[in-house]
């Protein structure tokens, strides 16, 4: 075991290494691009026996991933944000395939306007689409979950693909220490891919990914790929143990922080649920009985181990780095629907959305949301939804506004002038 | 250099008496690229992979049927050359890794329509070929989105009636020369085929099937819905447009053009013309001489330059 300071994509990349995968096809994008140049290197110099192929796009690439993993062979790729867009259709389609590889996506807000800093609308577009989703929060968590994603997607009653997911800049280029897996053992941990019928070879014709008709043959297969993401929720455990057991470190579908008393909860996923660990150790100290529940597997959505943890808790807020346009935070409806009609589920389930496009969420925030939904649950009411956004940001954003406008402004000012002039 | 002692192929009677190509595909009678698919896989033999992109083809494959007698992959529509590359480079590493034997190793061949390789798919071809992708392709050309009912295409010639061009003149654009594109992009081996002239298809298929990296292939594909004639005509249709020079068969290889059937005594174009529904506004209700003359111009402008 080497401990060694990693940014959260070298540590993506040695997730691959030690997962002894045999082909990545890649595509640069910022801020994935890291990942693909620690491999290549590795490749170069020999010390990971793998092939990389740069495509031309990350539709291509993901098509690439597909078909590869489709004849027989161990793939990891990686992208961002556009990337993921951009390659969408095959998202859905090599799911479809039930073929597994391991793909990352670190994620970054989307366009328009376009940023490079993270927020998690990215991923959730790739919510429906059959692809597990294991969200992670540190550098040392990237390199252990794809290894579990690999043996989670191979598995053989699931056989779909898995992304993990790392927030841009947070963890993508942020160092951490980090424990490397002993090679011999995370290659014993994550076993030889036995792809069984997923090949090409002359002496043993197959069709695959081909066209149905009708609606019949159709919700077969599409209700059969939902219910093989499921199935997740019933082996992650053992895997999980299983890791716990040779490698000392445990992950949970959900992470709970100081949960077993806590009358207060906030929800989140990814590295910033690292700042609302540190508001739940101020709470604490302050007296408040407040816990934090990380969500780490999204898809498939664990819906019996949130209703378990979420019973008798007084409130709730759920803080989303997505918006659903027209609807708001993605995962608090998804709790919501989670929630429903359960006996003693908490009055409050609040929802705000914060962190969108790498913005950061205060401390005083923290408190904040905290402090409203113990009002509102004192009261009995559902506070609405807030955007975490402060008065300041705004008076920043008015500044900006006025020089976008500068010329607009002029005239007018002018045009007042003018008016003021004629008066006179 | 292939050495033309390579080839089989001389003489219709060389030509294979049975179809490795299952039947009762859901086709449409008199199909141009199923006849080229045909004659191609004949000659490439079981051991073959096809990837495919959306179009009329992917309706060969559908659950629990197929007429292929190796491999299928349905993708999408921009991206079976991509689709091959993955497929390719799994195989090479398991016969490199000895999880695949030599004998169990299969050709990658990419067959999609006009509408992907003239357009959306153009990029990831591109792309294959920079990549030096050991593949082979194949575009039907139906010169339509033919399986959405004949919209115009980047492939639909001058004049041509599509259920979007269905004014007087018919498409105001011109047929996009893919052969000239590719070709820049410096691949193995690319070619022009139909399957009308079956020997010179066949003859370039068992060329490229000794050659290495990217081998592409477009066969003008007569299409009795999508041009509106009598499917018995397709031969006749594909016949005639070789012989009146609107489908050069030719092929680039070792950095030279060269064509492999150069109709010495070309008909006039309008034998080809008048028999599909697609250019009937050319003689009816009366006879576009302009129209006519302005297509037979450019045909002939094409061949002034041919010298091989």
């Amino acid at each position: 075991m080497t401990r060694k300071l990693l940014t959260g994509n070298s540590a993506a990349a040695w997730g691959a290494r030690l997962a002894q995968v045999d082909y990545i096809p890649a595509f640069p994008i910022t801020p994935q691009t890291e990942i693909i140049e620690d491999i290549s290197i590795w490749i170069d110099n020999g010390e990971m026996d793998a092939r990389m192929v740069t495509l031309e796009s990350e539709h291509s690439m993901i098509t690439a991933a597909g078909s590869a993993a489709s004849s027989g062979v161990r793939v990891f790729t990686s992208t961002s944000s556009q990337g993921l867009l951009y390659g969408m259709e095959m998202v859905y389609t090599v799911a479809g395939w039930r073929v597994p590889f391991v793909m990352i996506n670190v994620s970054r807000g989307l366009s328009a306007p376009i940023t490079l800093e993270p927020d998690h609308n990215d991923i959730m577009a790739a919510r429906d689409s059959g692809f597990l989703q294991i969200h992670c929060a540190t550098c040392q968590e990237i390199t252990d979950s794809v290894l579990m994603a690999y043996r989670l997607a191979e598995h053989k009653e699931i056989r779909v693909p898995a992304i993990v997911n790392q927030d841009g800049f947070y963890l993508s280029f942020t160092r951490e220490p980090v424990e490397l897996p002993d090679a011999d053992k995370a290659a014993a941990f994550v076993g030889e891919f036995d792809p069984e019928n997923l090949q090409f070879k002359g002496s043993a014709p197959l069709s695959q990914a081909m066209a149905v008709l009708g609606g019949g043959p159709y919700s077969y297969f599409r209700y059969e790929a939902h219910l093989a993401v499921q199935r997740v929720l019933s082996v992650y455990d053992e895997i999980a143990d299983e890791f716990a057991d040779t490698f000392g470190r445990r992950y949970d579908m959900i992470d709970n922080y100081q949960m077993d008393d806590a009358e207060y909860v906030f929800v989140m996923m990814g590295s910033f649920a690292t700042k609302a660990h540190d508001a739940v150790d101020s709470l604490r100290n302050a007296g408040w009985k407040v816990g934090l529940a990380r969500l780490r597997i999204f898809r498939p959505f664990p819906q019996e181990k949130i209703r378990q943890l979420l019973t008798g808790r007084r409130a709730v807020a759920v803080i989303d780095q997505n918006i659903s346009m027209g609807m708001g935070g993605v995962l608090h409806s998804e709790f919501a629907t989670a929630l429903y009609g359960m006996k003693d589920a908490p009055a409050v389930l609040a929802s705000y959305i914060g962190g969108l496009g790498g913005r950061d969420i205060s401390q005083q925030e923290f408190f904040e949301m905290i402090n409203e939904i113990k009002q509102a649950c004192d009261k009995g009411e559902i506070p609405h939804p807030r955007l975490l956004y402060t008065q300041n940001e705004l008076t920043e954003m008015r500044k900006l506004q006025a020089i976008a406008q500068a010329e607009h402004a002029d005239i007018n000012q002018s045009e007042i002038k003018q008016k003021e002039t004629n008066k006179k | 250099m292939i050495k033309e002692s390579l080839v089989h192929f001389h003489r219709m009677k060389d030509m294979p008496s049975s179809h490795l190509l299952g039947t009762g595909t859901p086709m449409c009678a008199g199909c141009g690229g199923l006849e080229a698919l045909h004659n191609m896989y004949d000659i490439l033999g079981e051991k073959t992979v096809f990837v495919n992109a959306a179009g009329c083809m992917t309706l060969l494959s559908v659950y629990p049927f197929t007429p292929f007698r190796g491999g299928w992959l349905y993708t999408a529509m921009a991206s079976a050359p991509a689709g091959a590359q993955g497929v390719r480079d799994a195989m090479d590493i398991r016969l490199q890794k000895k999880k695949l034997s030599e004998d169990d190793n299969m050709e990658v061949v990419v067959v999609t329509g006009d509408g992907s390789a003239y357009g959306m798919g153009l990029s990831a071809t591109s792309g294959a070929i920079d990549r030096n992708l050991d593949f082979i392709y194949l575009c039907y050309d139906n010169e339509g989105y033919g399986n959405t009912g004949q919209q115009y295409s980047a492939a639909t010639p001058h004049a041509a009636i599509t259920s979007t061009s269905k004014g007087s003149h018919g498409y105001p654009g011109f047929k996009k020369d893919l052969f000239s594109i590719w070709a820049a992009n410096r691949p193995a081996y690319v070619a022009t085929i139909i399957g009308a002239e079956s020997l010179d298809l066949a003859k370039k298929i068992e060329k490229l099937k000794t050659m290495k990296g990217p081998r592409m292939l477009i066969a003008l594909a007569p299409c009795p819905p999508g041009w509106d004639y009598d499917p018995k005509l397709s031969v006749e249709i594909g016949r005639l447009a070789v012989q009146t020079g609107v489908w050069p068969l030719k092929e680039y290889i070792d950095g030279k053009v060269v064509h492999t059937k150069i109709p010495r005594q070309r008909k006039p174009v309008e034998e080809y013309l008048k028999l599909q529904g697609r250019f009937k506004h050319l003689f009816h209700p009366q006879r576009d001489e302009q129209g006519i003359a302005e297509i037979q111009a450019r045909i002939d402008a094409y061949w002034e330059k041919v010298t091989e």
